[in-house]
């Protein structure tokens, strides 16, 4: 039983390489794919006139007049050494500035998803527990709207709302948790729609099981049977989201960083990409990928260990 | 009792089935029934409260809101809709292609989905609008190919599931194969799941759509996309906060009613 386990997680570890090797080349190749000489926009932001000798003696200072191969190897071999080339704006390496705005995208993200299961989890139990009530029907209609409304749309009414007409909360900037609650609620919001959905529809099949008749039976609480048995079932599956939660909170960082001014790796993203700063772009998305596929790695395994009946499968197999 | 119930969903679906029919054909003859030009600058006639000729006032630069809201019907809801067409056809064709074909086609296709769902998607999307820049264009290539990733590869699982089914192998069997095998046999059967995902999914890229605009990676200024029309209002928000209001409830209203019509499939499938 244990050893199937193993089997799959080593699997799973084995393929990983691979999977990073996949995506250093992709990122290598996409950014070739761009149509502009990177030498040239190096010029043009130095406020050097372009001339072909000024290109040509840039595209040897930078190594991108060597041959294809060789300067993805250098490249990789610079990644392994945490060397992820330079900022043509900056002039600085581009794994300083991008490890510099990581804590702030983290603290958000930290939040959101404090906020995700601290809400959701209440309100999907409850809505599950008093099916087709008013109270049920009240939590569906907000579930369903806040997975139809554009984060930036609600991050602006709440801006307007919350700091310019109240002044309950600061407009933009980081520091102290009044900073941190409108951004950390807009990013969050659309996931927890989609948790508040799927821990409802879990927990209704849950109580459908025969294990809860039985217990019923046998004379237990109502509240035991749903913190003892149908709660511990129902929060198995939901492991499976949080690959996909982790991507939300990411890829919706971008957005919500640029309504708060936020200033993490989303904000510096988009920024660069107006600058046409490629080696951030390159950096933020290998280091973006990196993450998310340590962390699928992580829940794939722990959703393995906490549910028996994956154990059970792999055995059989 | 079971009838009534189920009737009930029909009528509800019908429901948002039509207001979307409605707001489509808005949008398909945009054209025709706009008061005004949209991209019609006029500074004279800036913030104008509404009236008969202007029924949701005038923006920052004088256009008819209405008029822009009705031509951005075309680029919100017709984009996504676009968008979700072609990259569900190419995904089918891709998706079966290898499910039948497996080998090593079927093998490389899977390793090649490993290494792009190793990006969470809307940071692929924008890492391609990145490189390619912001136009129109761009936008459709960066979405559909997004989608088509996870389509082909859910595709291809929903394929090789059904090739273990008994009537499958019968048509087998009876010499039925290639084309007419798909478009017979696992077409009609797959059906269902995929509308219910293409519907559901209009919803969340006419949100990244809008996104994209928002950030300045997807459409350009003059043109009245909703997520664009929201960006031009925000700079206004505290003295005409109505600018940005229309244009995000219009967004809310339509991904409200996608959303609904796809759960409504969603309990008919069941």
């Amino acid at each position: 039983m244990y050893e199937s386990t193993w089997m799959f997680c080593l699997k799973r570890i084995l393929t990983l390489p691979f999977v990073l090797l996949g995506v250093s080349i992709l990122t290598f190749v996409f950014i070739r794919f761009v149509p502009v000489e990177p030498a040239e926009v190096m010029l043009r932001m130095a406020r050097v006139a372009p001339t072909a000798e000024a290109i040509q003696a840039l595209r040897e200072e930078l190594g991108t007049d060597k041959p294809f191969l060789l300067q993805y190897l250098l490249w990789v071999k610079g990644i392994l050494h945490l060397d992820f080339g330079t900022s043509f704006v900056s002039k600085l390496p581009v794994a300083h500035e991008l490890f510099a705005k990581l804590p702030a995208t983290i603290e958000l993200a930290v939040a959101s998803f404090v906020l995700i299961l601290g809400l959701s989890l209440p309100l999907g139990i409850i809505s599950a527990l008093y099916k087709h009530s008013i109270i049920d029907k009240i939590i569906r209609l907000l579930t369903i709207m806040s997975i139809s409304i554009p984060t930036f749309w609600l991050g602006f009414l709440l801006l307007y709302l919350f700091s310019l007409k109240l002044g309950l909360f600061p407009t933009n900037g980081k520091g102290t948790l009044a900073h941190l609650v409108l951004p950390a609620f807009t990013l969050a919001l659309p996931t927890i729609g989609l948790f508040v959905q799927f821990i409802r529809s879990t927990i209704i099949e849950e109580l459908q099981q025969q294990y809860v008749q039985y217990a019923q039976l046998r004379g237990l609480k109502n509240s035991v049977i749903l913190v003892r048995h149908v709660l511990r079932n129902a929060i198995i599956p939901l492991t499976t989201l949080l690959g996909m939660t982790l991507g939300n909170l990411l890829g919706g960082a971008v957005i919500v960083e640029q309504v708060f001014s936020w200033p993490g790796l989303g904000r510096y993203l988009i920024e660069s990409i107006m600058n046409r700063d490629y080696p951030v772009v390159q950096c933020y998305v290998i280091i973006i990928a990196v993450i998310y596929v340590l962390v699928n790695l992580c829940t794939d395994v722990l959703h393995r260990l906490l549910d028996p009946h994956l154990m059970m499968k792999g055995r059989r197999a | 009792m079971s009838l009534v119930r189920k009737e009930n969903v029909y009528v509800k679906r019908l429901f948002s089935l039509t207001l979307l029919l409605i707001i489509g054909l808005l949008g398909l003859f945009a054209p025709i029934i706009m008061p005004h030009d949209p991209l019609a600058i006029d500074i004279s006639k800036k913030f104008l409260g509404p009236s008969l000729d202007y029924p949701l006032g005038t923006d920052h630069l004088g256009r008819c809101v209405w008029s822009r809201m009705l031509l951005g019907i075309r680029y919100s809801l017709g984009s996504a809709l676009i968008i979700q067409i072609v990259a569900i056809l190419l995904a089918v064709l891709l998706g079966a292609f290898v499910a039948l074909k497996r080998g090593l086609i079927d093998f490389l296709f899977i390793r090649i989905c490993d290494i792009l769902l190793a990006f969470p998607t809307l940071v692929l999307a924008f890492g391609l609008l990145g490189l390619l820049g912001p136009s129109l264009k761009n936008v459709f290539i960066a979405l559909i190919f997004t989608q088509l990733v996870y389509y082909s590869r859910w595709i291809r699982g929903l394929f090789i599931g059904m090739n273990e089914k008994g009537f499958i192998q019968a048509a087998r069997i009876s010499g039925t194969s290639g084309i007419k095998l798909i478009m017979r046999h696992y077409i009609p059967n797959l059906l269902p799941p995929i509308v219910t995902i293409v519907v559901l999914d209009i919803g969340k890229v006419i949100l990244e759509i809008a996104g994209f605009s928002f950030i300045g990676l997807g459409v350009h200024a003059p043109i009245p996309e909703w997520g664009m029309m929201v960006n031009e209002g925000k700079q206004y928000i505290r003295q005409h906060p109505e600018l940005m209001l229309y244009p995000g409830l219009a967004i809310v209203l339509v991904v409200l009613l996608l959303n609904h019509l796809a759960s409504s499939f969603k309990k008919l499938g069941q």
